[in-house]
């Protein structure tokens, strides 16, 4: 198919399509509203349902049962509706059921929902795009991962990736071969003398004499964590480190901008260099430690108070001084496009930072 | 010939064949009959019902048992019938991603009254408005048995429970919500029907709506509800063999028995 102009939503909703989603729930709110648009415009074409949820309770649910069955399913939100169905998230990681939730965050203050929300010990893979093209492809991906170790898989975008048009080429990505479906229920083995059971209160039967140990439960679904945890390379973009003495760690829409800034100002000479963490979970430390041994300071250009800043700090483990460059910018509403997000004031940041580590060189203005 | 039959036989002495079990008429698709549940529960009465009905329907082989949490989800992890675990309260929503997605499959939830008339009341609700193609079962004794005794939605005025110490009052607790009445009030929803499991004639009654409930489920009319009145002394307070009295006097005298709506009915 020739690149298409696509609005960011849509072209999620036509990635997560094109990866073989064919159930969506969801409840209308901003910016993740077009995004339950466009799965209501594609899905029935291709045989699949989209459900208009009374809630995000019911719309998590929804896809819960429809995941249940072997059928690649998904929801989303943003923030606040997230946090209404953050139990179900928690214990689909439980039932060891794959779902993707589309989070499309107002800001970035959702960082530590999307990384760390919800009860228990269990995590999620979280995907955050920089743009609409990175989004296409990362929702896809995100169906994979969701199959192959049977865990929700977060995509965080946010208003830019929801609202900007970009040209975008969506065909079917093939991320390699999976396990097979041993679990999902069909109805078809009922009676049969094992019946299948998908449920995050345990997997065995009582037939099987084993009787009820929810703790030994809890400890298998720990070791499968840990493998996932182990096994997921982190995903990560780094530029224009060799020799960069001042590193800025950005992610999602505003990392976009970061790399633009960073690419300019390394041009007219500054030592500066950028690492953009594409996996919020599981977070790319290891690029993020190896980029600060060399620098004077980190900064980190996050849209919220700080959240991001924590993982980075426990990466460079006091290796250079991490400061936080960034904060919270938002328009009237609440969200939507934030004044501070713009190549002058973040060129503006980065450059103060650059000053006050003592590597500005003559002549380069803000 | 007549003396041989009226010989007593002295009581220390073995019978000539060990006794063994001819059946334990446990339903085909309950793997284990025994459970942990109190003496005197009716939910394993209802549980047993259901899973009769599916087998006798033929459809051992399509259906899928979403369980909500209270004492009866025991059974989700000793059925031969596919089983669906829901969080407390959202059966109704994942019976209907399970329908939607397989439409081919019989979709039954299994829920308490504190699961769907106290937590998730809307998903009932909602589901029944939609018309969906599922079937819920309430499992209806007025209290969290779970927890041991406590106020549910469907607490009668009067009943004490371990929260409502001297009986639930109007001014200080409200009014219990009717479920199967609600229910019966809005347009998506097909079967509604109200029955007991605290004498023969209810069990049998109660087995007949399950019975044209899967039946209004197979042939796609709408929702289909069968709200079951349950026994449960331990968190009633009161003696074992009190229970089924109690429940007609209490229960059943505010949830009252009875089909509700049934679209199949002659006009």
């Amino acid at each position: 198919m020739a690149p298409r102009l696509m609005e960011g939503s849509e072209a999620v909703a036509e990635a997560m399509v094109a990866a073989g989603c064919r159930f969506f729930a969801g409840y209308p709110m901003t910016p993740f509203t077009e995004v339950l648009e466009g799965m209501a415009k594609k899905l029935p074409p291709v045989g699949g349902v989209c459900m208009n949820a009374e809630s995000e309770l019911e719309a998590v649910g929804m896809a819960w049962g429809a995941a249940a069955t072997g059928t690649r399913s998904a929801t989303g939100s943003t923030g606040q509706g997230l946090a209404l169905m953050q139990e179900s998230i928690s214990e689909l990681s439980l039932a060891r059921l794959p779902m993707v939730i589309v989070h499309m965050a107002r800001s970035q203050a959702e960082y530590w929902q999307a990384t760390r929300g919800g009860h228990g010990d269990q995590r999620r893979i979280v995907l955050a795009p920089m743009d609409v093209a990175e989004a296409a492809e990362l929702a896809q991906l995100a169906f994979h991962l969701a199959d192959r170790w049977r865990n929700p898989v977060i995509l965080y975008g946010d208003y830019y990736i929801a609202h900007t048009y970009q040209s975008v080429d969506i065909e079917p990505i093939d991320f390699g071969p999976l396990p097979e479906n041993t679990w999902a229920l069909t109805g078809a083995t009922g009676g049969s003398g094992g019946a299948r059971l998908v449920s995050p209160l345990g997997d065995l039967k009582q037939r099987d004499d084993v009787g009820y140990d929810l703790a030994d439960y809890y400890h298998r679904v720990l070791a499968h964590q840990a493998e996932m945890i182990a096994s997921v390379e982190p995903m990560v973009e780094t530029g224009h480190l060799n020799g960069a003495e001042v590193v800025v760690v950005a992610f999602g829409t505003p990392g976009k901008f970061v790399r633009y800034v960073v690419n300019q100002l390394r041009e007219e000479g500054v030592p500066v260099g950028y690492v953009r963490p594409i996996t919020l979970f599981p977070f790319p430390s290891d690029a993020v430690r190896a980029a600060a041994g060399t620098a004077r300071v980190v900064g980190v250009y996050e849209n919220s108070a700080g959240q991001m800043i924590e993982d980075v700090r426990l990466s460079v483990l006091g290796a250079s001084p991490v400061e936080a460059i960034g904060g919270l910018t938002l328009d009237g509403s609440g969200f939507g496009i934030g004044p501070d997000i713009t190549v002058p004031e973040i060129r503006a940041r980065i450059l103060r930072l650059c000053e006050s580590a003592g590597c500005l060189p003559a002549g380069v203005t803000r | 010939m007549t003396d041989d039959l009226l010989r007593i036989l002295p009581t220390d002495t073995p019978p000539g064949e060990g006794a063994h079990l001819v059946d334990d008429f446990t339903p085909a698709l309950i793997d284990v009959g025994a459970h942990n549940l109190c003496p005197g529960c009716g939910e394993p009465i209802a549980m047993r019902s259901v899973m009769e009905v599916i087998a006798e329907q033929g459809l051992m082989q399509r259906a899928i048992a979403v369980f909500g949490i209270g004492c009866y989800t025991a059974f989700s992890n000793n059925l031969d019938c596919e089983v669906l675990q829901a969080l407390h309260g959202r059966a109704p929503s994942l019976a209907t991603g399970v329908k939607r997605a397989r439409p081919d499959t019989i979709a039954v939830t299994i829920q308490g009254d504190g699961d769907m008339v106290n937590e998730g009341l809307q998903e009932v609700v909602h589901a029944a408005a939609r018309g969906e193609r599922i079937t819920c079962i309430l499992l209806n004794n007025g209290v969290f048995g779970e927890t041991g005794g406590h106020m549910t939605a469907t607490t009668t005025l009067g009943q004490r429970t371990k929260n409502s110490l001297d009986g639930r009052n109007a001014a200080d607790h409200g009014y219990p919500i009717q479920m199967a009445s609600v229910l019966a009030g809005l347009e998506g929803s097909a079967y509604v029907a109200r029955g007991a499991v605290n004498t023969a004639g209810n069990v049998s009654r109660t087995k007949r709506m399950i019975e044209k409930a899967i039946e209004v489920q197979r042939q796609g009319l709408g929702f289909s509800f069968v709200e079951i009145l349950t026994m449960c002394p331990t968190g009633w307070f009161i003696e074992t063999q009190a229970a089924p009295t109690y429940l007609d006097d209490t229960i059943a005298a505010v949830h009252a028995g009875g089909v509700l709506k049934d679209v199949t009915a002659a006009t």
